[in-house]
């Protein structure tokens, strides 16, 4: 039986309404609550650390794997390994969220380490919510590191967010890419109060025609503060774009570093990075339709993550 | 009805934009505003839309003073404002413009409505951002549609909607405005140099550096503008000497 807090975060963070379709892990306060897997998709214990392998066989379509882990007391460490093995050809999406909750004056943390490795032509969609809840004076913390391994024209796009209430994060992605493969990561984090957010991607680009687009978007708001580092290095002919859009309010504070690489002749990329508070003229545009000054940041700021 | 009376505004700088300017925008009536570049027309709009605050005068509507409203409370009140210049947003999508303008969820069906009145098919623009990827046009008449979707409007001041706008989007733009001002009985107030939005006025406003220049019924204006000055503009083969000494 799952507790009601849990329940809460996995329908916030992953679908949950009372059940998955298909095949899933739920991870709460560090054990297992709940696992199943299809034909295509096998989860297993991971034998050496805390976690599961997840293998989805060549040719799976258009299938969904939930992983939500959700961490709803003071005092609990969850480190987690999970491990991601895709099938040449396969189609699938993966929901993997994460919910830390606290009520008392300890911390509580989620540290997720997620490792994907595709085979040739796969295509998987990941995508990730992460939020705080609980008031009291513990600290919430989720920690991804994600390890991303690209065969021959793979494909693999990231859509992560973290709606709020995370007090410290640090996130680190890398990844590797073969001939043709291709990565897409679309990152929204959005910072109150005294929180901080810590934002790190290195991706090699190796093979022949591989890509990255990554584009962050943050919004800093009271004094909170982000930071974004982006390397990208192309080491073959190649493209990356890499794009850092942050919005700051209040006393919030951004700072983006992005670095790229050039190792080959052919290697195209480009960082775009733009931070500021947001255009007066928005404001006043949605002024004129009726909303108050605080509504109007609020809508702008909600399409902005959103988007 | 919107009552301006000797409105002025000036720059921080102490430049005086607006002199002295009144007019009257009764219901069920179109008034245009024309006039040369930098006259002084767009200050006039956001004047009353709440932008800027006058060094003096008054504004009111329906015979409550609203100069010192801001621009919330004057939307509110049924005041809307079609920007000249469209407004970008990176997150905000059609589909959410149109809602936050009408404060309700619309169906698919209403937003075509709204949007087949500046000539847009909804299909291909509800989810479309309001971002830099929308041509000009296309931005320009969003911004008009999110006006006409404006909920409890009264008084209706579109910035120049026929810039940038193609002909046949134009010709329904003509349409929606004169329903809303017969059908509808809003005020509304144009901004326009252009022709066929002064052949559908009932009254013409012509504001040169900050003051009204001329002001009447369009029968009034319009055979000043276009009849005795274009006589005089275009002497057919004779240069303007010639024709005044004719
Ligand atoms: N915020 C501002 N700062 C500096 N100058 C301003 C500002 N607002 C208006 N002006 C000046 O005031 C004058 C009137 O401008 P306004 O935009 O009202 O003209 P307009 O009649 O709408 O012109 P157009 O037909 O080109 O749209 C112009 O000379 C303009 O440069
Ligand atoms: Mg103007």
């Amino acid at each position: 039986m799952l507790d009601k807090t849990t329940e809460e975060l996995l329908g916030i963070v992953s679908d949950w309404s009372g059940k998955f379709n298909g095949a899933y892990n739920i991870r709460s306060n560090g054990q297992c609550a709940g696992r199943q897997s299809s034909e295509n998709i096998l989860l297993e214990n991971k034998e050496d650390n805390p976690g599961l392998v997840v293998k989805i066989k060549p040719g799976t379509k258009g299938e969904t794997v939930y992983i939500p882990a959700c961490v709803t007391k003071g005092g609990i460490n969850d480190l987690v390994y999970n491990d991601f093995f895709v099938g040449e050809g396969a189609d699938v999406t993966i929901v993997a969220g994460c919910g830390v909750h606290t009520d008392d004056g300890h911390d509580v943390r989620h540290h997720g380490i997620h490792r994907f490795i595709l085979d040739k032509g796969a295509r998987v969609l990941y995508k990730e919510k992460h939020i705080g809840t609980g008031a009291g004076g513990g600290a919430k913390h989720i920690d991804p590191v994600t390890e991303v391994i690209q065969g021959e024209d793979s494909y693999l796009e990231m859509d992560t967010i973290q709606i709020g209430g995370v007090d410290r994060t640090f996130r680190k992605t890398t990844g590797t890419l073969g001939k043709g493969a291709q990565l897409v990561i679309k990152e929204r984090i959005m910072t109150e109060g005294t929180q901080t957010a810590n934002t790190d991607f290195a991706v090699e680009l190796n093979g022949e025609d591989s890509s990255v687009d990554i584009v962050s978007r943050s919004v800093a708001k009271g004094q909170s503060y982000q930071e974004y580092h982006s390397k990208i290095s192309g080491n073959a002919r190649c493209k990356g774009h890499s794009e850092c859009d942050a919005i700051l309010a209040d006393k919030g504070r951004v700072n983006a570093a992005p670095e790229l690489f050039a190792g080959d002749l052919d290697a195209e990329l480009i960082h775009e990075a733009a931070i500021g508070k947001i255009a007066g003229e928005q404001i006043i545009k949605l002024q004129t339709l009726g909303l108050s000054e605080e509504e109007a940041e609020a809508k702008i700021i909600e399409g902005f993550l959103r988007g | 009805m919107l009552s301006i009376k000797d409105l002025s505004w000036s720059l921080g700088s102490g430049e005086e934009i607006l002199k002295n300017i009144s007019l009257e925008l009764p219901e069920g009536k179109l008034t245009v505003i024309t006039g040369p570049n930098g006259g002084g027309k767009t200050s006039l709009a956001k004047l009353i839309a709440g932008l800027e605050k006058p060094d003096s005068g008054e504004i009111s509507l329906d015979g409550e003073n609203i100069t010192d409203w801001d621009i919330t409370r004057r939307s509110k009140a049924g005041i809307g404002y079609a920007f000249q210049q469209p407004v970008r947003f990176k997150g905000l999508n059609v589909r959410d413009l149109m809602e936050l303008a009408a404060q309700r969820s619309l169906s698919e069906r209403e937003i075509c409505e709204i949007l087949g009145k500046v000539g847009l098919c909804a299909n291909e623009y509800l989810d479309r951002t309001i971002d830099a990827s929308l041509s000009g046009g296309e931005a320009k008449r969003i911004e008009i549609a999110s006006v006409l979707a404006k909920k409890d409007a009264k008084v209706l001041v579109f910035d120049e909607p026929e810039a940038g706008i193609d002909l046949w989007s134009f010709s329904s733009l003509i349409d929606a405005f004169e329903r809303l001002k017969a059908t509808e009985n809003k005020s509304l107030l144009i901004i326009s140099h252009q022709e066929r939005i002064l052949e559908i006025s009932d009254y013409i406003v012509v504001i040169a550096d900050g003051n009204v220049t001329k002001a009447g019924t369009r029968e009034e204006i319009l055979g000043g503008l276009f009849g005795e000055e274009k006589a005089e503009r275009c002497p057919l083969g004779k240069d303007k000497e010639d024709n005044k000494n004719a």
